[in-house]
């Protein structure tokens, strides 16, 4: 167990450092190098060799590179062009109002999906199983944005329920305080995953009914209730911890396009306005920090998978 | 967000049943009765017999005339500015409308869905190309070559996609041509995979060995033997490549990074409309969007409808 855990741990640092190597080329492909992109078109080649000698851009790339990497594994993801702050700074700020939107939003989705997956599996090839199998193909295929517009159309501007902006003010404080203007984003980025996540319930579900060790449970006499909930929801369960870990790239794009929608100000909504004034260094720090969170995302659930598992081979 | 992907519509089981009953037509002998089927015929009966799959193909093929030959029965003026017309609600002369800028919806739908098609297929062959000789050689030579090409395709993977798009689409200007190769160039890591896997299993499968037994190099083997049994696999997640590809153009198109007008897509339609939510301008936002999920949801179809037939394809290798 220890060794997996180990061995694990070596590939995700691996990985990382890649996705650093990654970043580091990305910042050279920009037009004109750092330089160029900082002090703007009108710099004079002088001010340009200037700014390269301060910042050690006329280094080896080598050098560069293990300096940067320096800088980033202590923080230090520069300062922002636009903004007029230093990007980590930027980053507390807005990192902890995106995790609160993803875990509520996954929240919602294992709560929806779960009992979801299990009755479409119980009651399989039933009207209910074929609407629900309908919508998630729906849901599924509709673009983030188009959800979260209709979702304002439908919810705050014909009806009225909710309101169609998520709360402004700093902090994650707010986001408990006006919960009704959180419910639209939440639900937003929720839809999709939750149509992901129960049809790989239920298929999991499915793939555990005609088990083995069901039939024993049966017939030593265990009800249909105990059956289900005691022992095949704990083994369908399983990669449901995988899809956690794996979905959260895509909880965080989510996360970009919804913020960008409800104008709620976090990471994402961060790195798009980054993007639009081509503020690299804001985005090469958002970048950064979302794999570094993919990758121990994937770590965690890996470990609780072999915790929980004993199958998986050690 | 390639990252999911869920047995979304995997046919009640005895669909495929019927496929096998069909498939193999037993005599009294109980031997398979005239000449033994090829794979791709197995295979094609199977995806004919699956009704949903038909569905989509039928939308699909539906979806890409109304998108090349709909603008030469209903010709639209799609790059002149009209202010006079601006935002008319549907009616006479403009079925679904027009839009800010004064084109009319329709014809619109028509050229956005000729952008959004093209730069879909397109995206998802390069990936699908890239991927496969990417995962090809990382799975035949294994060792620590394997293991440096699969770690850097965690590490591309572990970045969102949709900020990668964003940063390679602020340092390109975005034409066609380019959203096609940035799409294709970071959509190819699940083929990768794919691709890896497989030839990793594939190559230690008997008949793969009996080439070697019998003389053959190690490239016979690959081209020859495990290719062809991983073009199936290759195939079906393509076809899911042409619907999420399809659908990041789209978010592209709604971040403002997509296509430069008068040129639209999907996306970039439904991003003018997000300015009009509050004025109810419905026919500027309904009408993509349904479009872009009525052509994912036929895609994916068509992917299920293959995914199934391959499985047959595997379970009778």
């Amino acid at each position: 167990m220890i060794g997996y855990i180990l061995r694990r741990l070596a590939q995700s640092i691996l990985v990382v450092l890649v996705v650093t190597i990654i970043v580091f080329i990305l910042l050279h492909q920009l037009p004109g190098g750092a330089a160029r992109a900082i002090l703007g078109p009108r710099a004079t080649a002088a001010q340009i060799a200037d700014f390269n000698v301060q910042n050690g851009y006329n280094q080896p790339l080598f050098v560069q590179y293990f300096r940067q990497l320096g800088d980033w594994a202590t923080g230090n993801f520069g300062f922002s062009i636009k903004l007029n702050q230093s990007v980590s700074s930027l980053l507390v700020q807005r990192m902890p109002k995106t995790i609160v939107l993803g875990l509520l939003s996954l929240a919602l989705t294992v709560i929806v999906a779960v009992p979801l997956g299990i009755y479409q599996a119980v009651h399989r090839n039933k009207p209910f199983d074929y609407i629900a199998t309908g919508l998630s193909f729906i849901f599924y295929a509709a673009p983030t944005f188009f959800i979260g517009l209709v979702a304002i159309e439908v919810f705050s501007q014909n009806l009225g329920w909710f309101p169609p902006e998520a709360p402004q003010s700093d902090g994650v404080g707010p986001i408990f305080a006006q919960f009704d203007a959180m419910v639209l984003p939440i639900v937003t980025l929720a839809l999709l995953s939750i149509a992901g996540f129960s049809r790989y319930m239920r298929s999991s579900v499915l793939d555990n009914l005609d088990q083995d060790y069901v039939r024993t449970a049966q017939a030593k006499g265990a009800s249909p209730t105990r059956v289900l909930y005691h022992h095949i929801l704990r083994n369908a369960m399983i990669p449901i911890i995988t899809l956690l870990g794996l979905s959260l790239p895509a909880i965080f794009a989510g996360a970009l396009i919804t913020e960008s929608i409800f104008n709620f100000p976090g990471m994402g909504l961060l790195f798009w306005q980054a993007a639009q004034a081509s503020d690299y260094p804001v985005e090469l720090g958002v970048v950064i920090i979302t794999a570094f969170a993919t990758v121990a995302g994937n770590l965690l659930a890996d470990i609780s998978l072999a915790v929980l598992d004993p199958r998986v081979k050690l | 967000m390639t990252t999911i992907r869920p047995g979304v519509g995997e046919p009640p089981p005895e669909i495929v049943g019927d496929g096998h009953k069909t498939t193999v037509a037993v005599s009294s002998t109980g031997l398979p009765a005239g000449k033994a089927k090829s794979m791709f015929q197995l295979g094609f009966e199977v995806f004919i017999q699956n009704r949903l799959a038909i569905v989509g193909l039928v939308v699909l093929v539906l979806a890409v005339l109304f998108c090349f030959l709909g603008p030469v029965l209903y010709p639209t003026d799609q790059v002149t500015v009209n202010l006079l017309n601006v935002n008319l609600p549907p009616g006479p002369g403009h079925p679904l409308g027009t839009d800010e800028t004064g084109y009319d919806q329709l014809g619109r739908l028509m050229t956005g869905g000729q952008v959004s098609l093209m730069i879909g297929f397109a995206a998802a062959i390069i990936a699908t190309i890239v991927g496969t000789i990417w995962g090809a050689i990382a799975g035949f030579f294994g060792g620590w070559l394997d293991s440096v090409m699969m770690r850097t395709v965690d590490a591309i993977l572990s970045i969102p996609i949709l900020f990668l798009l964003l940063f390679l689409v602020t340092i390109v200007k975005p034409s066609v041509p380019v959203m096609i190769f940035v799409l294709g160039l970071t959509a190819w890591l699940v083929p990768a995979r794919l691709v890896r896997g497989e030839s990793l299993t594939l190559r230690v499968r008997e008949y793969v060995q009996a080439v070697r037994v019998m003389g053959g190099t190690s490239w016979h083997a690959v081209l020859r033997h495990i290719m062809p049994n991983v073009i199936g696999t290759v195939i079906v997640n393509a076809t899911f490549q042409v619907a999420d590809a399809i659908l990041l153009i789209a978010y592209l198109g709604y971040l403002g990074l997509g296509i430069s007008p008068p040129a639209t897509d999907w996306g970039g339609m439904l991003s003018n409309g997000t300015a009009f939510v509050f004025t109810n301008y419905w026919w500027l936002i309904y009408p993509p969007g349904f479009a872009i999920i009525i052509v994912v949801v036929a895609v994916n179809l068509v992917g299920d409808g293959l995914r199934d037939s391959v499985e047959v394809r595997l379970q009778r290798r």
